[in-house]
């Protein structure tokens, strides 16, 4: 069967080229619609099986991170994404993509309601910073994305990526439940436990993505769009030409997951 | 109106980056010890809302529930000794106040009236801080007050106001549009070149000369009243031509008969050396390389990528606007170069910035003169707007350089650079050709025109002097920007227009000119123009250097497609006029003429400049000193490794977006840690290919005053060395020259003219000699000819400067090599040839040592060399490969060793080089330090045979650098303290 991915593009996200092309990679018909378009035509969304928020400066990052386009898809596109997830299909949010998500209170997603339980601020440094990060998927969770992968290493590209939740009751059901998809670690894999530049934005518990228990909607702070490629990582010239990079399997178990729930 | 006031803040149980940050800085810039501090988001709502739409937007739009608290019309500051609020000025670009706007809408649902607007300011909350502390914060780091107002206020004042707002809005006064005037140029010599000044005109006596003579010739007399005008000029044509002519647009330095005086007394005379070295040049080179595809004419070079898509390079300087305000003038230079390769040809897609910085010591400690900003805030200031102007618009910065000298304190220079892809063809034509037809409808896309922005053009080509105009200053607008650009790139695919370039400096007046050559004139309304705010006098609204802005040509028939995409995709798009092919460019206000030009008298009117060039450097002020005879040079390498040019900027390059795109395949930092700098930047920019560009730059002012050739000749060998480092190939490299100088026309305020003249003649020289030797074109380039302060009795002329941008394509990024260490065992060579070169060096301004010799660049040997290290790595043989440059060889093998996490043991004897200073801190050119594993060292040599290329030692699991040379000096330091040393001086 066709896997039909929806990448949303315009007033300022800027990672919809690559994340594209992720998912064209991973086998997907992919095609990336304007916010406008989507607006004057939810039914887009009837025929897709992946909606993706990705990367990027939405209105300016103004206000706060994501949360003009998080209301925008609020007020007037709640009822359809919710139908969207409903049926069983993904959604992806991808930094600015995850704020957006987080603010528009599709991430947690507790007992299936939407609702802001969490949310993504200022970095503990008080800067935006591009680095490479290693990660780490907790082993109670079931994140269709992440599936087959315990370790990976992705660049985080983020001014406001500190993961702050609502009250300690919220943070520890979240990690108790498989909410958290994914925490920064050190590179000898033991706990980053809020340290600088392994946890590059002082969030708490070391948090860097967030599933719904379904394990559909998922939204990180790292970018693995901008790893499909096995020279994007910077230490490729020691450790050797791969062809592809790891972040690419993300968007394969993707549409993977989709070809086996949907045929 | 009513006004709404919200207050905005982190609830006090978090702690407060932004405030914590602020503290920092005031600690580190001001060397003020103060409490804690607080930031608070403040928006003032003039609207006319109701309680439930205000308390709807307070919650729904502005707070966040988890980790804000807001109010109305009450202060949220809490337990505190002052506040400083900081908002912007009226006309000045608010861009949170736009998208909070939008939002505002977005949550009550209707869209707000005219008139009614929303202004973001920041209220700074400060605990145990003076009165007289806030007002150095405020002056110094919070606000610039050419765009920003700013208010300090104790806790009882704060009582008083009861919520109401600190500051004065920023609305503009609309004043009634001023009536048009006519200018009487007939007046004294005198009086002409007083009204050249008073109005900002920059033009010369003579232009002003020519222009008052043609305006009084009988012909152009009768046409004139023929069309109702009136015989004198108009002001809004003399500014048109002001801005036309500027040196800033035309170029009339490098285009200027020069009558050169050599040494013994002979002459000669230069055509202009644009003409005499840049096109000659660039003409020569075209007949041996087959990859030019439009050079000098556009709006940046245009090169070949592969058989199906094309590669546009672009750099440019914003120095003017960014010693005012140096974040608003770093913003608007990059987004302003990325305008320009979005107009390139049909338009290119952006693909990368490079941004190059030049300011004084930030740890400068004397008095700075007035209207000049301190170099560290220049620094931060330059740096974030460069950062926020990049990262906004999607656009990865993957190559740059911060370079130190004193005598940019006079004037800061920030070089913005751009890449662009485009396919080949468009709609089945190519996408590199474009023209303006007659009867093609003149079309302006973007954002509104205000008085921002207002003689950029003229006042950038003159000192910044007491009068430099504040309406100069722009901050830019990069989501409006990036959705124009989104919004073009879609109507270029559809065919929807026939031409189209940027509003840069000059405004319309630039842009419609500009493309009106073609058809053979234009006829523009200019009351049609979206302005910001009403008011403007029709020329304001044709110079306006009002940011984000394209002019296109639309033919008719397209224009309903293009107008329904542009307001699909929220784009404003306007038809002021069409193009035409009367032979005059005509503007009309309200259905009157108000200005009509004869387009062969504004683009060739111009009278040729005749400048007199003679070398005549200073004397040298003390004679060389012999360093001292220490065997033990370790402290001198630690000394280097953190000096200003050497250090690490790494934590300035975190904070740009390197990776947005995903075409990342050499980074800035490499290496174990990712904290060795790299030489040149590698991306993929199309993802099914291996093919790749590589990117790099090579600027060295500090050899400028010894001898202005070699600060050129080592520009462009270290741009080619950082490109070769990687892999490049000689024939494949493509430059920008971008020139700054200070003013080299003699004048009574500048009595050495006629010697910088004669550099800027030594310096094109150097520059045609060595880029034919190395086969490489110059495909597009800028000058910026006035880089001087002069006020009262303080002069601060810039070094001359050249930045050389290179760029090349890489057959296969998987041949690549990073610049690290690799594996213990691996051979350690230095390519190329070590001379007595330390005049300039970083180790000759560590020592406080004058003159010296500048490095010679040898380019046919070096070319050579270049070829056989492109073989040995084309063939897998070289594990790590760094260009040596500033510091000279000890630094480049540090830093070799230290990416790598690895140590080296090393005798410089074979190197042929006694004296152990010269080996290891001499900057000559055209060098490499270069690692190869064991097993491929002796093919490796036997394929450099015939070139300098000497074995050194090897690379060691120890983390020690050790090093000896034939004098007895040496080196010996752990790894760690030579990282330390290299990261710690601007590790902010």
């Amino acid at each position: 069967m066709t896997v039909k991915a929806i990448v949303l593009t315009g007033f300022g996200i800027n990672c919809d080229q690559e994340t594209h092309q992720a998912f064209v990679r991973a086998g997907a018909q992919t095609e990336c619609v304007h916010l406008s378009d989507l607006l004057n035509k939810p039914a887009l969304l009837d025929n897709a099986h992946i909606f993706a928020v990705p990367g990027g400066f939405s209105y300016g990052d103004h206000v706060a991170s994501g949360k003009i386009l998080a209301n925008r898809l609020r007020h007037q596109l709640e009822a359809p994404l919710k139908k969207f997830i409903d049926d069983g299909k993904l959604v992806l949010g991808i930094c600015n993509g995850f704020q957006v998500l987080v603010k528009m209170g599709l991430l947690p997603f507790f007992d299936g309601k939407v609702g802001q339980e969490v949310s993504l601020t200022t970095n503990e440094s008080g800067r935006f910073e591009n680095r490479w990060v290693h990660l780490a998927v907790p082993e109670n969770n079931n994140c269709v994305w992440l599936k087959g992968l315990t370790r990976l290493e992705l660049p985080v590209r983020q001014g406001e990526g500190k993961f702050i939740a609502r009250n300690e009751e919220v943070l520890k059901r979240l990690s108790e439940e498989g909410f958290v998809a994914l925490r920064y670690i050190r590179p000898n894999g033991s706990p980053a436990a809020g340290e600088f530049p392994f946890n590059p934005s002082g969030a708490q518990d070391d948090v860097a993505a967030l599933c719904d228990p379904s394990g559909r909607i998922f939204g990180l702070m790292p970018h693995p769009e901008a790893y499909l490629h096995g020279q994007n990582h910077p230490e490729w010239t020691r450790l050797g030409f791969t062809e592809e990079g790891t972040g690419l399997i993300l968007f394969k178990n993707a549409v993977d997951y989709v070809r086996t729930s949907f045929c | 109106m009513p006004t709404h006031r919200i207050e905005v803040a982190l609830r006090p149980e978090f702690d407060d980056p932004a405030g914590e940050a602020l503290r920092a800085q005031v600690r580190e810039d001001l060397n003020l010890e103060i409490g804690a501090v607080r930031v608070i988001d403040v928006f003032t709502l003039q609207a006319a809302l109701t309680d439930e739409e205000l308390e709807r937007v307070r919650v729904d739009l502005f707070t966040d529930p988890i980790i804000e608290y807001s109010a109305v019309n009450q202060s949220l500051a809490r337990e505190y000794s002052c506040v400083i609020e900081v908002g912007f000025l009226p006309g000045v670009t608010d861009n949170a106040g736009r998208s909070a706007k939008e939002g505002v809408e977005d949550s009550i649902g209707r869209a707000l009236a005219r008139g009614e607007a929303v202004y973001k300011s920041t209220l700074h909350v400060f605990q145990d801080t003076t009165l007289e502390q806030a007002e150095i914060i405020a002056s110094s780091l919070l606000a610039n007050e050419l765009i920003e107002q700013f208010a300090i206020r104790t806790p009882e004042e704060m009582e008083q106001l009861q919520g109401r707002c600190l500051l004065s809005l920023p609305r503009v006064v609309e004043y009634d549009v001023p009536p048009v005037e006519s200018i009487d140029l007939n007046l004294s010599d005198d009086d002409l070149q007083q009204m050249s000044r008073d109005r900002m005109f920059a033009l010369e006596l003579k232009e002003m000369q020519v222009i008052r003579d043609y305006y009084n010739c009988p012909q152009v007399r009768e046409h004139r009243r023929s069309l109702g005008m009136p015989e004198n000029p108009t002001d809004i044509e003399m500014e048109i031509l002001a801005q036309t002519w500027s040196e800033h647009c035309k170029h009339k330095i490098f285009d200027a008969i020069i009558h050169y005086e050599e040494a013994d007394g002979s002459k000669r005379i230069i055509d202009s050396v644009f003409k005499s070295y840049i096109r000659k040049l660039t003409e020569e080179v075209g007949k041996k390389v087959p990859w030019l595809v439009s050079v000098f004419h556009d709006n940046a070079g245009i090169i070949q990528f592969d058989e199906n898509y094309l590669f546009a390079l672009k750099a440019e300087t914003h120095n003017s606007p960014s010693a005012l305000d140096p974040y608003g003038g770093a913003m608007t230079g990059i987004v302003g170069v990325n305008r320009d390769v979005l107009g390139a040809g049909l338009g290119f897609k952006c693909i990368f910035n490079t941004d190059v910085l030049c300011v004084a010591s930030p740890f400068h400690d004397e008095e700075i003169p007035p209207r000049l900003l301190h170099p560290r805030r220049i620094l931060r200031g330059a740096h974030a707007g460069a950062r926020d102007g990049g990262n906004q618009s999607g656009v990865p910065n993957v190559n740059g350089a911060i370079v130190f000298h004193e005598r940019f304190l006079g004037k800061p220079l920030v070089f913005c650079g751009t890449g662009g892809i485009s396919p080949a063809t468009i709609q089945g034509k190519p996408a590199h050709e474009k023209a303006a037809r007659p009867g093609d409808l003149i079309v302006m896309t973007g954002g509104r025109i205000g008085k921002d922005g207002i003689h950029g053009a003229t006042f950038s080509s003159e000192a910044l002097h007491e009068g430099s105009p504040a309406t100069a200053v722009q901050i830019g607008d990069p989501i409006t920007q990036k959705k124009m650009a989104d919004f073009l790139m879609e109507a270029r695919d559809r065919g929807l227009y026939s031409c189209i370039t940027d509003n840069g400096a000059g405004g319309l007046s630039s842009s419609v000119g500009e493309m009106a050559e073609k058809p053979g004139g234009a006829a523009i309304h200019l009351d049609r123009a979206p302005l910001k705010y009403a008011g403007l006098a029709p020329w304001e609204i044709f110079v306006s250097e009002a940011q984000e802005r394209m002019t296109l040509a639309v033919p008719p028939d397209q224009l309903p497609s293009f107008m329904m995409l542009a307001k699909n995709r929220g784009v404003e798009a306007s038809v002021l006029g069409e193009f035409n092919n009367s032979g005059y460019l005509d503007c009309y206000y309200e259905g009157l003429l108000v200005a009509s030009l004869d387009m062969d008298f504004l683009h060739d009117g111009l009278p040729r400049m005749e400048l007199e060039a003679k070398l005549d450097p200073a004397p040298l002020t003390e004679e060389v000193t012999q360093p001292a005879e220490d065997k033990d040079l370790t402290e001198d390498l630690l000394g280097l490794l953190g000096s200003l040019n050497i250090c690490s900027k790494e934590s300035f390059v975190r904070m740009f977006d390197q990776e947005v795109l995903g075409q990342s395949v050499l980074k800035q930092f490499q290496g174990v840690n990712h904290d060795g700098p790299g030489d040149a930047a590698v991306i993929r920019p199309l993802p099914d290919s291996y093919r790749g560009i590589a990117v790099a730059c090579g600027i060295a002012p500090k050899y400028a005053d010894l001898d202005a050739a070699s600060m050129t000749a080592c520009a462009v060998d270290e741009g080619v060395r950082n490109l070769v480092a990687v892999g490049a190939s000689m024939g494949t490299i493509a430059g920008l020259d971008n020139f700054c100088w200070p003013d080299p026309v003699q004048s009574e305020g500048t009595p050495d003219g006629k010697h910088k003249l004669a550099q800027l003649v030594q310096s094109c020289e150097a520059l045609y000699e060595i880029c034919l030797a190395y086969d490489i074109p110059l495909i597009s380039g800028k000058d910026s000819m006035k880089n001087d302060y002069r006020i009262g009795d303080t002069k601060i002329s810039i070094p001359p400067t050249l930045l050389f941008t290179a760029a090349a394509i890489l057959e296969d990024t998987r041949k690549v090599v990073s610049m690290d260490a690799k594996g213990p065992g691996d051979r350690v060579y230095v390519l190329g040839d070590t001379f007595d070169e330390l005049g300039g060096s970083e180790y000759y301004t560590l020592r406080g040592i004058d003159g010296g010799t500048a490095p010679a660049v040898t380019p046919q040997k070096a070319r050579r060399l270049y070829e056989a290290l492109h073989e040995a790595i084309s063939k897998g043989l070289v594990a790590s490969c760094h260009d040596c440059s500033d510091g000279g060889l000890a630094v480049a093998l540090a830093e070799t060793a230290f990416a790598g996490n690895l140590g080296m043991k090393l005798s410089l004897d074979s190197m042929g080089v006694e004296d152990g200073v010269v080996a290891l801190f001499s900057e000559s050119q055209s060098r490499f330090v270069v690692t190869v594993a064991a097993d491929n060292a002796a093919t490796f040599e036997a394929l450099l045979d015939g070139n300098p290329c000497y074995s050194l030692g090897e690379v060691t699991e120890e983390p020690l650098f050790e090093l000896s040379c034939p004098d007895g000096r040496k080196i010996s330091a752990a790894l760690e303290s030579l990282r330390d040393a290299w990261q710690k001086t601007l590790n902010w």
